[in-house]
């Protein structure tokens, strides 16, 4: 083979290269911006321990993030829109005080799913129990069914919601575990913003993961073990 | 040039009609090369953004391309970040042309995030 002819073939090897190396980083960046295309995985359970030790009573940071983060009114009246709350509870014969933030559980066997006459309450496959708001009449019956009282109404028209949390009057929501935020690999808000780390967030079927590894190392319980609806949201030194 | 400026009358005089007829002008934002042909679009985005709606709520497809999100973030006015606040907004203007009314904004945001994310930054 002559000489040109090899120079030729070398010129369109390096020319090639350069080209991968120019565009992939296109492709790269235009597939992120343009956000995830692919389901989620049922292989994934997500679920969250809280640690009451860590848990300061009269701390509301959590349910302050949860509010800005979902854009909620932040009220605490009967009929106001609740996501997570602060619950201060006592035992009477010891006097022993514990505070806790209290949420959806996001149950492996939900009763608000059971109940819900149009579909609309549903369990992702990766364990998030949400409301389908497109779906939902408003009829409340998730409400009546769910022994956590998680879920609320929304009685009032809604306006400047944030583009990532659509909600609006008439339908009944309650913590979607900030669904939009762990899609894009994020923790939820709440767990952000406990400065003592008392919220741990995690996928509960990765037994490498952070929280499997703490649920088999100590003893933590599930509310309402007695319903047996295999809580996502398990609490530790109750 | 004679020749260009019959050329020049003879496209100007179907945009005049067409604009004597009351078609909506609409403010399309940032506007550039839609996700599909336009004229596909007008027909079939409430069939698009349907599919794409019941896919991310229950399988968390986060795709951008055909969601509302995306639609807003090239479509919504330069003046005031929104696809609905005045007349002549994206969706507005079609929509009442037509006497089609959306419930979408009763509760999507109709903002773009980052205009958003700017007044709610504390």
């Amino acid at each position: 083979m002559s000489d040109i002819d090899l120079k030729r073939r070398n010129f369109f090897k390096t020319s090639l290269g350069a080209a991968a190396i120019a565009i992939a980083p296109g492709i790269l960046l235009f597939d992120t911006a343009h956000g995830k295309a692919q389901t989620v995985s049922g292989k994934v359970r997500w679920g969250m321990l809280i640690d009451t030790a860590q848990c300061r009573e009269g701390c509301n940071d959590c349910v302050t993030a949860c509010n800005r983060e979902n854009g909620l009114p932040g009220a605490t009246s009967a009929t106001a829109v609740q996501w997570i709350r602060k619950v201060d509870i006592k035992n009477t014969t010891t006097g022993r005080q514990v505070s806790l933030p209290m949420m959806c559980q996001h149950c492996e066997s939900p009763p608000c799913v059971d109940v819900c006459p149009t579909g609309a309450s549903f369990k992702r496959v990766d364990g998030i129990v949400l409301v389908d708001r497109h779906l939902c009449i408003g009829c409340r019956y998730c409400m009546m069914a769910c022994p956590y009282k998680a879920r609320s109404f929304v009685h009032e028209p809604v306006s400047d919601q944030n583009p990532d949390v659509p909600r609006g009057k008439g339908t009944v929501e309650s913590c979607t575990l900030c669904v939009h935020r762990i899609d894009n690999g994020m923790q939820p808000a709440c767990a952000e913003a406990c400065a003592n780390k008392a919220i741990l967030f995690g996928d509960l079927n990765d037994p490498d993961s952070e929280i499997a590894r703490k649920i088999r190392a100590v003893a933590s319980v599930q509310l309402r073990a007695d319903l047996g609806l295999n809580t996502g949201v398990r609490y530790q030194g109750l | 040039m004679k020749r260009f400026a019959s050329l020049l009358l003879c496209l100007c005089i179907p945009a005049a009609l067409a604009a004597g007829t009351g078609a909506p002008t609409i403010d399309i934002g940032k506007g550039g090369q839609c996700v599909e042909d336009a004229q596909w679009m007008r027909k079939n985005h409430p069939h698009v953004l349907k599919h794409q709606r019941d896919e991310t709520v229950h399988q968390g497809v986060r795709d951008t391309r055909h969601s509302l999100k995306g639609c807003i973030e090239c479509h919504a006015s330069t003046r005031d970040n929104s696809v609905t606040a005045r007349a002549d907004s994206f969706c507005v203007a079609c929509h009442r042309y037509e006497a089609v009314k959306i419930d979408c904004f009763e509760c999507h945001s109709d903002k773009r995030k980052s205009a958003w994310l700017q007044r709610n930054a504390k």
